[in-house]
């Protein structure tokens, strides 16, 4: 299945934005490891604005930054939501709560608490109508992303965004399911090469296990390894880089995603 | 869309374990619900239990997965010959050409819940049987179903609240038009737990009495447990099993508020209107409308007005939560099959505890049973954060 980069959005520890991380992804700069920066979504309205979390604005600031690489409507596009724990530190709050001996939790907390928070919240802030759906494949949570918008674009000739998003568990969960750092990210993708398109992607599932391509740079590897939707780093380096190579993306135990990058 | 055939489902819920016991209560007009005596829970409500699942253990060689989720996704994958209809299409396409696309809220959050009453009082801590990849962690079902049944291609899970098993029929049908799958293990499953009864309780939606869908005196949900699977192939590897077929499928977002729908029912209109228009069918090809119809005050409110926009008053409805309760992210292949089920049968299922329909509402919405010829039947499942689906499901002869 080819598809077509239009537009990306990226936040992680040292990787403030698309434009500014291009750089060091492609290797002419140094990673330094900060923490991610994360804005607010002001196109929220006011009351939904302070009632978002984290994860939610981490998926909103990707998204919009893709979109306005893009330079394409988001109200109109279908998105694809992945994460592979959604707002950790929510659970948290409702689990304690009811582990306690007074279990009123909060509304907010438990509307919060679905797994498409980020896509409510996503087509409220763009007044979009369109078709939105939210996964969560565990480590593969990007691959199965990117493996469903690329079939939805196969199938349906029409554009989809992809965002990749997923915030560490507080203590004590943090302890049974480590995520390393705060991370989002966002691909608008076409069926065909637009004026704004940098690269297609050619995405094949594959069965049998395979080795994951792995970063170059110690910390960018180790950011990769231990954040769900930072496993798109070796893509969005082949996306930096402009040139033509394979990005094998790990999916369950006994299959694998190959990914052709190549510039246009 | 391309029609596909499914040949197979199978169904747990309150009602009880197999097609021909879900059948045979609905013909009854007999309800699941009862008061809630859930675990620890508190609360003046009723809810729609599965008898069994405390005594229950998962499959030996996946006992690290064990908990009240995947018990009661066992016990679906043993029903009408579920597992062994996957097991024949296993041997027929191989194990990596068949995907397994699964809906839920919840996943295994009890298991969380649990674990957090037994922190280390001291260090915080969870205990260290706790295991939060093979319970917690939504795509746990999806890892559960796909080893249980041997398979090895594509998986995940979808998880947009109360839409989350009617999109994994959207999921499918494209990773089979893609060329990617020839088959799909398709389905949902959530349980009870304390995170959704108290959090419905603390927006004030829980009905004190068994729910009454489009009832005037309508005032929340009841909360109710399933699992629904099917198994989708392209419709020219229809087998003689095979009752009915999917024929159009339409999604959209609200745009509007994270609990509440959206007054006009924009979004609904919008889901059901796409799938109309993907099966290829106007309004009055439809039968039947198998409503979301949770029995709130808002949600009825709203789908009746899109309702009423797409298929004006005189199309049959009614909502099937009275008899199951609202089944969160297991809603939408539980209600698929009950629209199958009334295909397969030719009986409209009416609604269960409602009394007397609210005349504000336009509805033609069916109280009581009734036998007609239903070729096509449509079903609605809507969710928080705005998440709607609309299905289509035809009679397959």
């Amino acid at each position: 299945m080819r598809v077509f980069v239009e537009g990306v959005g990226l936040l992680g520890p040292g990787l403030n934005g698309w434009q500014a991380s291009r750089v060091l992804l492609a290797g002419d700069a140094d990673h330094i490891d900060m923490p991610t920066v994360v804005t607010v979504d002001e196109s929220l309205p006011a009351a939904e604005r302070r009632r978002i979390g984290l994860p939610v604005k981490l998926a909103l600031a990707a998204g919009r930054a893709a979109f306005a690489d893009a330079q394409r409507d988001a109200a109109t596009t279908a998105t694809v939501f992945t994460s592979s724990a959604g707002d950790g530190d929510n659970i948290h709050h409702i689990c304690s709560t009811l582990a306690s001996p007074q279990r009123d939790i909060s509304p907010t907390r438990f509307h919060n608490s679905v797994h498409n928070a980020a896509a409510g919240y996503w087509s409220i802030a763009t007044r979009s109508h369109a078709q939105s759906t939210s996964l969560c494949c565990y480590d593969a949570s990007f691959a199965a992303g990117l493996l469903d918008a690329a079939a939805q674009i196969e199938v349906d000739a029409q554009p989809v965004a992809l965002i990749a998003y997923d915030q560490p568990y507080p203590h004590p969960l943090h302890a049974v399911r480590a995520i390393g750092a705060s991370f989002g990210m966002a691909l608008v993708l076409t069926p065909h090469a637009t004026a704004r398109a940098c690269a297609s992607l050619e995405v094949n599932f594959m069965p049998g296990a395979a080795r994951a391509t792995r970063m170059a740079d110690r910390g960018l590897e180790a950011m990769r390894a231990s954040v769900p939707a930072a496993r798109s780093l070796p893509l969005l380096c082949a996306l930096a880089r402009g040139t033509t190579e394979v990005v094998i993306l790990e999916y369950l135990a006994d299959s694998h995603l190959h990914v052709r990058v190549a510039p246009c | 869309m391309q029609p596909l055939a499914i040949n197979h489902f199978s169904i747990v819920t309150s009602l009880g374990a197999g097609s021909a016991a879900t059948f045979e209560a609905l013909r009854q007009r007999r309800s699941g619900l009862a008061a809630c005596d859930f675990e620890t829970a508190v609360l003046d409500t009723y809810i729609g239990q599965v008898q069994g699942l405390d005594e229950y253990r998962v499959r030996s060689d996946l006992g690290v997965y064990d908990c009240r989720n995947h018990r009661l996704a066992e016990m679906g994958l043993e029903q009408d010959g579920y597992a062994a209809a996957v097991a024949a299409a296993r041997e027929k396409y191989g194990t990596a050409r068949i995907g397994v696309f699964m809906g839920t809220s919840t996943s295994g959050i009890l298991q969380t819940e649990l674990a957090y009453r037994r922190r280390d009082p001291q260090t915080g801590a969870l205990p260290a049987d706790f295991r939060y990849a093979e319970t917690q962690n939504n795509f746990a079902l999806a890892d559960f179903v796909q080893r249980y049944l041997g398979l090895q291609g594509p998986a995940w899970v979808v998880s947009s609240a109360c839409s989350s098993s009617a999109k994994v029929f959207g999921h499918a049908a494209r990773m089979i038009a893609a060329g990617i799958c020839d088959a799909a293990v398709i389905g949902g499953v959530d349980s009870l737990c304390l995170t959704t009864l108290y959090g419905f309780h603390s927006l004030g939606l829980l009905s004190r009495a068994p729910c009454r869908p489009y009832d005037v005196a309508r005032d929340g949900i009841s909360i109710g447990e399933g699992a629904g699977f099917a198994l989708l192939e392209r419709a020219a590897e229809k087998t003689a099993n095979c009752t009915s077929l999917l024929i159009g499928i339409g999604e959209s977002c609200d745009g509007y508020h994270m609990s509440a729908p959206h007054p006009d029912g924009t979004g609904a209109r919008l889901a059901m209107q796409t799938a109309l228009d993907s099966a290829g069918l106007k309004p009055a090809d439809i039968d039947y409308l198998n409503l979301h119809g949770t029995a709130t005050p808002s949600n009825d409110a709203s789908e009746d007005k899109a309702v009423y926009d797409v298929f004006g008053s005189a199309m049959p409805s009614s909502s099937t939560k009275g008899s199951t309760g609202h089944l969160l992210g297991t809603a939408g292949i539980i209600e698929a099959i009950i629209s199958m089920l009334a295909i397969e049968h030719d009986l409209l299922p009416g609604s269960v505890h409602t009394q007397n329909v609210d005349p504000a509402l336009h509805a033609n919405y069916l109280i009581e049973n009734r036998d007609a010829r239903v070729q096509r039947v449509l079903s609605n499942s809507f969710g928080f954060g705005g998440s709607n689906c609309s299905l289509v499901f035809a009679a397959a002869s």
